[in-house]
C-alpha cells in the first residue's frame, strides 16, 4: 500500500456531493483537488514523475520505493524474541516511569514590578462600599488579600451598618464567586454578543423613539440610587412617554400608602429605639429585616442592658407569625393577621388616639385585658413610648401606628418621619399590576428590566410570566440567567455590587458610593451602563456615570472634587448637603397636624364594621425568607445552610402552622433517624382557587388557623444550589393582598417529606443551659452571681492549676443582647472558609459551621419563650477534647486556646465524644470545594482549607490574634483591648459577643465576665470554659406576669 | 474416669471406646483423607462472597470516606465501634478456655481449646479492621504506634485509644503465639500423617522439627503453661482497657468506674455464646459428638448463665446509679435508654441477655442441643445490642439537647459489619478444612490408657 492511495481517501470524501455546500467546504474540496496525486489523477491527463529514475522504473528505483530505510542503513530484522521482548517491555516500563519525571508546564511567577499602591503582599485591606438590598443600603468594608475580596465586614461610619453587618451582607461574597452567576450574553439561551445586543436593541430603541417612548417600558428593583435615577429621568425626557415601573417582592407598599393617608406624601419613617422605654412592635420585625435593621438592633440591645444606671426597655409584640422581634419581646400575643386591625383599633382607643374601634366593646376581645396594661403601659411613657407597623401589614396598621404616636408624643422623640429615600417611592404593587395589563393588552413592544426576577418572583395573579410573552422585544439584566431571562430575547449578566461603581442610601437617607474590589469575573453591565445605552449615550463606564453624577451634584470640579470624592469613596458615605436631610421634627409634626383631619378620617374604622368574623379556614401569611429573602439568594450555599433563626430549618421552605391546628388537622413532625431530619406531613394549601403542595412545620408561636410561609424557594433555575430546594410559595400570592390571604383551606394529603435541621431538640429538658431571670430578679439578687442555687466557682482538680502569664484569651456571650439572627454564622463561615454539606448531610447532622445558634423554647407551646445561645468552642482550660486524642492533634496553647492541628488529625473523633458542647465539626467527607477555580479565590489565605478525614472547630479566629500580636509586636507593646475582634464579634449588631484578654482586669471582657450574670456552661463540669455567658434578663411587665 | 463422683449424671468429656489412633483417626482424617464435604465448599463459598462484599465496601470506604457511614456529630462512633467491642468480646472465650482453664486443670476444655483459639484470632482480626477503618484519614493509622520519626512526635498515651492499641496488639500477638504453640505437636502428627509431599512440605515446615522426644514434651509444656500464664492477665487486660475508651471520656453513660468488669463479663459471655454457635454445628457435621460431648455443651451454659447474670447486675448498677448519682445527665441517659427513640433496642437487649439465659438454669434446657444452640444466637445477638445501647444511645443525648441527634446505620455500615462476619467464617472454613480442630495429643492425653503409665490425675 503506497501513500497515495492514502492520500487520496480523504480528497474523495471531501468531494462527495453535499459535504462541501457550505462556502468554505467547498473551498477546500476546490483546494484539494488542485493537489492531487499522480494515481489520482492518473486518468486525469498528465502524470507526473519525480526523477528519471522514476521514469525510467529501474530496479533499484523500485526497491528504493519499496525500502523504508536507505540501503546503508542497518535494519533491525532479528524476530522479536522473548528474551528481546521482555528486554523492551522493561524498558518501556522504565521509561513510561520517567515520563513521570518530565518537566512541569511552565508557570510564570510575576513580581509586582510596580507595587500598586498601599500594597504589601500578605496584608489585606479595606476598601468602603455598600450593598442595597430592596432600596436600603448596609455601608461594608469589604477585605482584599491581593485584590480578592475575600470578607465582608460592616463600616462603622455607615449608619445602616455601624460595624456591624447581616447574614446577607456577609454571604455577597459567596454571591460573588458563585460560579453558577451568568457568564455570557444570551439570545433566546443561545451564547451570542454585545455588539449583536446593541445591533437588536438600537432598532428597537429607534422604533421606540419615534412613538415618542410608547411600548418602551423600564421594570426595575426600587432604586435608591441617585445617579441610577438621575440617569433613569433623563432617560425617560428622551422618551416622554415611556414609563418606569419598579417592583421588588418584599416591598414597603403598605407604609407608603399610609404615608399617604396620613401626610398626604411619601415618608420615610425612622425609629430611635435608643430613645424608647416601651415599644409596641404590630407585627413589626425589626430585628431581623427592613430598613436600619442593624441600627435597630444595636440600639435596641443597648436598651436591654442592666448594669449601669441604664434603663431596661419593654417590649410588646404582637404579630402574625414567630419572628425574633417576638421572640425578644417581653410579653408577646400572637394573632392572626384578620385581628390585627381590631388589636390595633382598641390599641388606639386605649391610648385615646384616632381610629379608635367604637363598634366592638373592647372586653369583647380575648386579648382586651394584655391590650389594656400593654396601652396603660405605653401611656405612662409619653414621648419615650414608639409603636411600630411591620411592613407586611396594611396601610391602615401603619396610619394607626402613625396617630397612636402622635398621640404619644412620639414624634420628634423615638419617631422622626423624613422624606423618602426611594429616588421615586410608587405604589410597587400597583405599578406592576399596571405593567401587567398593558403586557396583557399588547402596549408594550420594549421591556428592559433591570435586575430583578418577575417571573418568579411576582404574585401569581399579575401572570407575569404568561404576559411577558406579548411582549416584542424583552431585554433582561440580570446576575443569574433565571426563571425571567429563560422568557426573554436577550439576558445580559448583570455585575455584582463588588464589582461596580455605583451610589446608594441608607434608610436615613445617607448617601454612599458603592466601590467595586474586583474587575468582573465574569463580564457582564452594570444598570448604569445599560441605562446610559438606552439613552443613547456612548459607552461610558459606570465610574464616569457616577463621577459626573457627583461632580454635578457637588457642582465644583477639579482638586475640590478629587478630595471630596476620594474622601466619600474612602468613608463610605457621603456627608453632604444634599445627602442627609431629614425633615425636622417640627416639621413632620406641622405636617401631620395639618393633615391631622385628614388623617384621623382615613383611620377611622368604616361605618359598616366589618367585624372579622372568624372565618372558617385557614389564614396564609407570607414573609421572607430569613436566609434567602425574596429568592434572590436561593443559590448561596451559605444562606441555603444557615439555620433559619426559629425553625433551625435548612435548605427548605415549610408551611408553619401551630401546635394546636396541627393537631386538629392531624399532621406532625417526625424525628427522622438520621440524625438532623425530621418527617413531616405534606399538605395542600388552597387558596382563591390556587392550589400548593408543602411540607408543614408545627411552629411553637404561631397563631392559630395561620399558616405562615416565606418566600424565596421553588427556584427552578436558581443554580446548581438553589435549584428544587422548597416550594414556591410566590403561586399563592396575590397582588391585591400580597401578605396575608384569609379564607385558605389546608388539607393533609398524606405524603410525607423530610425536612433537614440542625435542632431537633427543643427543650432545656430542665437543665441549666440559658439562664434568665426577670429585672426584677436581677435588681433583687444584686450581685449574687445569676442562677446562684447552682453554685458556680472553680472546682477542684487533681492537677495543679496552669499559669498563664501573657495574654490569656476569653470571650463573653450577652444572652440578654443577643436576638438569636445568625448573622455571625455566615461571618464565621466565610472568615474560616467553612464548608457547605448539602441538604442531605445536614439531614445526617453533619452541618459544619463553627458557631451555631441554639434556640429552646420554654413554656406552653402556643406562646412559649424563646431563649437563643451561640455556641461555639469554649477553649476549655481542662479541654476535655485534649486528653482523649491519641495523635495530640487537639493541644493547649500557652494563652489558653484549645488549637486544632489539621494536618496531625487522623478523625477519631474522640474529641468530638468528649466535648460537652458538641462544638466539633468532622469532615466526614471531601466537603470543601477543592476543585471549583472561582471559589478557590475567595478563601481567606490565612486558613487552612481542611481536607476529609479532619476534626475542625472554632480557633476563636486564632489567625486575628496572629495578626494583631505581629502588629503589638513590631510596636513594642501588649495588644490593646479590643485590638482583636473576631469574625461573630464584628458582625452581632447587638454587640452581644466580646473577646479579648482576661488577664487584663481592664478589658472589656474581664469586666463583663466579673459581673453578676456571667455563668460558665456546664459549670458543674469543670472543663473551665474561656467563652462565658450573660444570663438573659427579662423586663416583664408585673401587671401581665398573672396572666 | 473424670466423673466427679458426686454427680453421675454428668456426661462424660469423652465418650468411652476410644483409643489413641481412633482419636487420631478421626480428627486427622477431617484434614488428611476424608473428602471435603460439598457443604464445606458451599459454606467457604457463601462465607468469602459476603467477605468480598465487606472488601467492596472497604474500598469504597478508603475512596469517599467515612462519610458513607451513618455516622454523625453526636454520635461520631456507631457500627465501627460497636463491631470492634463485638467482635473483642468474642475473642476472649478462645484465651480464657485455653489459659485460664487449663491453669484451673479443667481438663473439659481440651475439646474445644483449639478452635476456641482460633476464633479468637480470627475475631481478633476482624476487630482490628475496625479502629483503622474508622479513622477520618486512616492511611495515617501508624500514627498511632509509638515509632520513631522526623515529626518528632509521640502518640498522645493520655488517651485510651493509645492503650487500646497496645491493648489489643499485645493481645492479637499473645494469642497467635498461643494457639500456634499449642498447634505444633498436632503439626507435626499432621506431617507423618499427610499422604501428599505438599502437606507433608507445608505441615513440616509448621511442625518446626517436632519429633515428639521427651525434651520436646518437656519444653513444650513449659512453653504452654509459660504461654497461658502470660496470657490470662490480657483476658483481662483487653477489655479493661476497651472499656476504658468509655470509662475515661465524659460522656454520660460512658463515665462509669463499673465499666471494666462489666465488659470483661460481657465479653466472656459472648465468647462462649460464639464457641457455643460454632461447636454445636460443627460436631454434627463431622461427627464429633465424642469428642465434643454434652458435659462441655453443659459447662459452657453454665459460664454463659454465670456471665450472664454478671452482665445482667452491670445493667442493674447502670440503671441504680442513675438514680443514685443525683447526676440529671446519667438520670436523663437511663430514662432515655428504657423510654427514648432506642428503647425497643434497649428492651431487646434486657431480653437477649438478661431474661432469655434464665432458661439455662433448667437441666433440661441444658440438654437440648438445638435451644442451646438459640440461646447462643441470642447472647451474640444481645451482646451486639449492648454495644449499641452502650454506644449509640449515650452519644445520640449527652449534654446540650440542642446537639442531639439520631443515628441510623447506612447500607455501607451493614456491608462493613456483614463483610467481617464474612471474613470470620472464611478463616474459620479455612482451618476446619487444614487444621485440626481439636487437639488430637491433648484429647489422646484425657484418654484412661493416658492415665495407666501417666502421673496421677486422683487429686482433681
Amino acid at each position: 500500500m503506497s501513500h497515495h492511495d492514502r492520500q487520496s481517501e480523504p480528497l474523495v470524501q471531501i468531494t462527495h456531493p453535499g459535504v462541501g455546500e457550505d462556502s468554505t467546504g467547498g473551498r477546500k474540496s476546490r483546494r484539494l483537488e488542485a493537489c492531487a496525486t499522480p494515481e489520482a489523477g492518473a486518468n486525469a491527463g498528465k502524470q507526473y514523475w519525480r526523477g528519471l529514475e522514476e521514469l525510467a522504473e529501474t530496479p533499484e528505483f523500485l526497491q528504493f520505493l519499496q525500502r523504508e530505510f536507505p540501503q546503508q542503513a542497518s535494519e533491525w530484522n532479528d524476530p522479536v524474541g522473548r528474551r528481546m521482548f521482555l528486554r523492551l517491555m522493561a524498558a518501556s516500563l522504565g521509561l513510561a516511569g520517567l515520563g513521570g519525571c518530565s518537566t512541569q508546564p511552565a508557570e510564570h511567577i510575576v513580581p509586582y514590578v510596580k507595587q500598586p499602591e498601599e500594597t504589601i503582599p500578605g496584608k489585606p485591606l479595606f476598601f468602603a462600599t455598600a450593598m442595597t438590598l430592596s432600596g436600603v443600603a448596609t455601608g461594608l468594608l469589604a477585605r482584599s488579600n491581593e485584590g480578592r475580596p475575600t470578607k465582608i465586614e460592616g463600616n462603622a461610619r455607615h449608619p445602616g451598618s455601624l460595624g456591624a453587618t447581616d447574614s446577607f451582607c456577609q454571604a455577597a461574597i459567596l454571591e460573588l464567586y458563585d460560579p453558577d452567576r451568568s457568564q455570557a450574553i444570551r439570545y433566546r439561551g443561545e451564547i451570542s454578543s454585545w455588539s449583536s445586543f446593541l445591533a437588536e436593541a438600537r432598532s428597537a430603541l429607534e422604533a421606540a423613539g419615534s412613538r415618542q417612548g410608547a411600548g418602551l417600558r423600564l421594570l426595575t428593583e426600587t432604586v435608591v440610587s441617585p445617579t441610577l435615577a438621575d440617569q433613569i429621568q433623563a432617560l425617560l425626557k428622551t422618551y416622554p412617554t415611556a414609563k418606569w415601573h419598579q417592583y421588588d417582592p418584599i416591598h414597603r407598599d403598605s407604609a407608603r400608602r399610609a404615608a399617604a393617608m396620613v401626610f398626604g406624601r411619601p415618608v420615610n419613617t425612622i425609629f430611635h429605639f435608643d430613645r424608647a422605654d416601651r415599644i409596641l412592635s404590630l407585627d413589626a420585625d425589626f430585628l431581623s429585616g427592613g430598613p436600619g435593621t442593624l441600627q435597630y438592633v444595636r440600639q435596641f440591645a443597648g436598651r436591654r442592658r442592666v448594669e449601669g444606671d441604664n434603663k431596661m426597655n419593654r417590649l410588646y409584640a404582637v404579630e402574625c407569625t414567630a419572628t425574633l422581634t417576638g421572640a425578644a419581646a417581653d410579653h408577646r400575643l400572637a394573632v392572626a393577621p384578620s385581628e390585627m386591625e381590631e388589636i390595633a383599633r382598641l390599641f388606639a382607643a386605649a391610648l385615646g388616639s384616632a381610629g379608635a374601634a367604637k363598634e366592638t366593646p373592647p372586653s369583647a376581645n380575648r386579648h382586651a385585658r394584655w391590650i389594656q396594661t400593654a396601652a396603660e403601659d405605653l401611656a405612662k411613657h409619653p414621648g419615650s413610648s414608639l409603636v411600630v407597623a411591620g411592613d407586611q401589614q396594611p396601610p391602615i396598621i401603619h396610619a394607626l401606628a402613625h396617630m397612636m404616636n402622635q398621640r404619644l408624643n412620639s414624634v420628634g422623640a423615638t419617631v422622626t418621619v423624613t422624606d423618602p429615600v426611594e429616588a421615586s417611592p410608587i405604589d410597587q404593587i400597583e405599578s406592576l399590576g399596571e405593567l401587567s395589563a398593558a403586557m396583557e393588552a399588547g402596549q408594550v413592544e420594549l421591556l428592559v428590566m433591570l435586575g430583578g426576577n418577575p417571573v418568579y418572583n411576582t404574585p401569581a395573579d399579575l401572570k407575569f410570566g404568561e404576559r411577558l410573552g406579548k411582549v416584542t422585544l424583552r431585554i433582561h439584566l440580570s446576575q443569574y440567567h433565571d426563571e425571567t431571562s429563560e422568557l426573554c430575547h436577550w439576558h445580559i449578566p448583570q455585575v455584582h455590587f463588588l464589582e461596580s461603581w455605583s451610589d446608594t442610601r441608607a434608610f436615613n437617607g445617607m448617601f454612599s458610593v458603592v466601590q467595586p474590589l474586583i474587575e468582573p469575573l465574569y463580564g457582564g453591565r452594570s444598570a448604569h451602563q445599560m441605562v446610559a445605552f438606552l439613552a443613547g449615550q456612548a459607552e461610558r463606564s459606570d465610574y464616569e456615570i457616577v463621577r459626573d453624577y457627583w461632580k454635578k451634584q457637588w457642582s465644583v470640579s477639579g482638586d475640590t472634587f478629587e478630595r471630596r470624592w476620594r474622601q466619600a469613596v474612602h468613608d463610605g458615605i457621603v456627608e453632604s448637603r444634599t445627602g442627609f436631610q431629614p425633615v425636622g421634627p417640627s416639621t413632620a409634626q406641622k405636617e401631620s397636624t395639618g393633615q391631622a383631619a385628614g388623617a384621623t378620617a382615613a383611620v377611622s374604622p368604616p361605618k359598616q364594621s366589618a367585624s372579622p368574623s372568624p372565618s372558617s379556614g385557614f389564614e396564609i401569611v407570607f414573609r421572607p425568607d430569613p436566609t434567602i429573602y425574596d429568592g434572590r439568594f436561593a443559590n448561596n450555599g451559605w444562606l441555603q445552610e444557615l439555620p433559619k433563626p426559629l425553625t433551625k430549618l435548612t435548605w427548605d421552605n415549610a408551611a408553619m402552622i401551630s401546635p394546636a391546628s396541627a393537631e386538629r388537622l392531624g399532621l406532625s413532625n417526625r424525628l427522622g433517624g438520621r440524625g438532623g431530619e425530621y418527617i413531616v406531613d405534606v399538605v395542600e394549601l388552597e387558596a382563591g382557587g390556587r392550589k400548593l403542595r408543602a411540607p408543614v412545620w408545627i411552629l411553637a408561636g404561631q397563631p392559630d388557623n395561620c399558616v405562615t410561609i416565606h418566600l424565596g424557594y421553588g427556584r427552578r433555575r436558581a443554580g446548581r444550589v438553589g435549584n428544587g430546594a422548597g416550594f414556591n410559595a410566590y403561586l399563592l400570592q396575590t397582588s391585591d393582598s400580597p401578605w396575608s390571604i384569609s379564607g385558605a383551606s389546608v388539607r393533609k394529603t398524606g405524603e410525607t417529606f423530610r425536612l433537614a435541621s440542625t435542632q431537633v431538640h427543643q427543650s432545656m429538658e430542665g437543665r441549666d443551659l440559658v439562664r434568665s431571670q426577670t429585672l426584677n430578679e436581677y435588681q433583687q439578687q444584686g450581685s449574687q452571681p445569676a442562677g446562684s442555687a447552682h453554685a458556680s466557682g472553680q472546682h477542684d482538680s487533681l492537677y495543679p492549676p496552669v499559669d498563664y502569664p501573657g495574654y490569656a484569651w476569653g470571650m463573653a456571650v450577652d444572652l440578654n443582647t443577643c436576638i438569636g439572627c445568625s448573622g455571625c454564622v455566615v461571618a464565621c463561615q466565610s472568615e474560616n472558609n467553612i464548608p457547605i454539606v448539602g441538604k442531605e448531610q445536614v439531614a445526617r447532622s453533619r452541618e459544619m459551621h463553627w458557631l451555631r445558634i441554639d434556640r429552646y423554647y420554654e413554656g406552653p407551646p402556643d406562646n412559649p419563650s424563646v431563649a437563643f445561645q451561640p455556641v461555639l468552642c469554649m477553649h476549655c482550660e481542662n479541654a476535655p477534647c485534649e486528653v482523649v486524642c491519641p495523635v495530640a492533634a487537639t493541644v493547649h496553647s500557652a494563652e489558653g486556646l484549645n488549637d486544632m492541628v489539621y494536618n496531625r488529625c487522623v478523625g477519631t473523633r474522640y474529641c468530638s465524644h468528649n466535648c460537652p458542647y458538641k462544638v466539633r465539626r468532622f469532615n466526614f467527607l471531601l466537603y470543601s470545594d477543592w476543585e471549583t477555580p472561582s471559589l478557590k479565590l475567595m478563601r481567606n489565605p490565612e486558613v487552612t482549607v481542611r481536607s476529609r478525614g479532619v476534626m475542625e472547630k472554632c480557633s476563636y479566629c486564632v489567625q486575628r490574634i496572629a495578626s494583631a500580636r505581629i502588629e503589638s509586636e513590631k510596636d513594642g507593646r501588649r495588644i490593646r483591648d479590643g485590638e482583636i475582634v473576631t469574625a461573630c464579634q464584628a458582625a452581632c449588631p447587638a454587640e452581644a459577643i466580646v473577646f479579648g484578654d482576661i488577664n487584663d482586669p481592664n478589658s472589656r471582657v474581664a469586666k463583663l465576665k466579673a459581673g453578676s450574670r456571667n455563668y460558665s456552661l456546664l459549670d458543674e463540669l469543670n472543663v473551665r470554659p474561656r467563652t462565658t455567658y450573660l444570663a438573659a434578663v427579662r423586663n416583664p411587665n408585673p401587671d401581665l406576669e398573672t396572666g | 474416669m473424670q466423673e466427679p463422683s458426686g454427680d453421675q449424671r454428668q456426661p462424660p468429656v469423652i465418650e468411652p471406646g476410644h483409643t489413641f489412633g481412633t482419636i487420631t483417626e478421626k480428627i486427622g482424617s477431617i484434614v488428611l483423607t476424608r473428602r471435603t464435604p460439598p457443604a464445606w465448599f458451599f459454606g467457604f463459598a457463601l462465607s468469602f462472597g459476603i467477605m468480598m462484599v465487606g472488601l467492596y465496601a472497604i474500598g469504597y470506604l478508603l475512596i469517599r470516606g467515612v462519610g458513607i457511614w451513618g455516622e454523625n456529630i453526636p454520635v461520631g462512633w456507631a457500627f465501627d465501634i460497636i463491631n470492634f467491642v463485638w467482635w473483642i468480646g468474642i475473642g476472649h472465650a478462645g484465651t480464657l478456655i485455653s489459659a485460664i482453664l487449663l491453669l484451673l486443670r479443667q481438663d473439659w476444655r481440651t475439646s474445644i481449646n483449639r478452635f476456641a483459639e482460633a476464633m479468637t484470632l480470627f475475631a481478633v482480626a476482624c476487630a482490628a479492621l475496625y479502629p483503622v477503618l474508622h479513622l477520618g484519614r486512616p492511611w495515617l493509622a501508624y500514627w498511632l504506634f509509638p515509632y520513631p520519626n522526623t515529626m518528632g512526635m509521640w502518640p498522645q498515651f493520655r488517651s485510651p485509644l493509645i492503650w487500646d492499641v497496645f491493648a489489643v496488639s499485645t493481645y492479637a500477638t499473645v494469642s497467635l503465639l498461643f494457639w500456634f504453640v499449642g498447634l505444633i505437636p498436632d503439626l507435626a502428627t499432621l506431617r507423618d500423617r499427610a499422604r501428599s509431599r505438599f502437606g507433608r512440605v507445608v505441615y513440616g515446615i509448621f511442625a518446626m522439627g517436632w519429633r515428639g522426644s521427651a525434651r520436646h514434651w518437656h519444653r513444650y509444656e513449659i512453653a504452654y503453661l509459660l504461654l497461658a500464664g502470660l496470657a490470662t492477665p490480657l483476658v483481662v487486660s483487653v477489655h479493661t482497657v476497651v472499656s476504658l475508651d468509655f470509662a475515661a471520656s465524659i460522656v454520660p453513660g460512658w463515665h462509669a468506674t463499673m465499666f471494666p468488669p462489666y465488659f470483661v463479663a460481657g465479653a466472656i459471655y459472648s465468647g462462649f455464646a460464639m464457641v457455643m454457635t460454632l461447636a454445636i454445628p460443627l460436631r454434627y457435621a463431622y461427627g464429633l459428638q465424642d469428642f465434643i460431648t454434652m458435659r462441655h455443651l453443659h459447662n459452657m451454659a453454665k459460664v454463659m448463665l454465670a456471665t450472664g447474670l454478671i452482665v445482667a447486675y452491670g445493667y442493674m448498677m447502670e440503671v441504680f446509679m442513675g438514680w443514685y448519682s443525683g447526676n440529671p445527665y446519667e438520670e436523663y441517659l437511663v430514662l432515655n435508654r428504657m423510654r427514648g427513640p432506642y428503647a425497643p433496642l434497649y428492651w431487646a437487649l434486657i431480653g437477649c441477655n438478661v431474661l432469655t439465659p434464665q432458661l439455662l438454669w433448667f437441666r433440661r434446657v441444658r440438654d437440648n442441643v438445638v435451644l442451646l444452640f438459640v440461646l447462643s444466637i441470642v447472647v451474640n445477638v444481645g451482646m451486639w445490642l449492648e454495644r449499641f445501647v452502650i454506644i449509640v444511645t449515650s452519644l445520640h443525648r449527652d449534654f446540650l439537647p440542642s446537639s442531639w441527634g439520631m443515628f441510623t446505620p447506612t447500607v455501607w455500615d451493614w456491608a462493613t459489619f456483614v463483610g467481617t462476619i464474612g471474613l470470620f467464617l472464611s478463616l474459620l472454613f479455612l482451618f476446619i478444612r487444614f487444621l485440626p480442630m481439636i487437639s488430637i495429643f491433648e484429647m489422646r492425653t484425657i484418654l484412661p490408657q493416658a492415665e495407666v503409665d501417666g502421673h496421677a490425675p486422683e487429686g482433681d
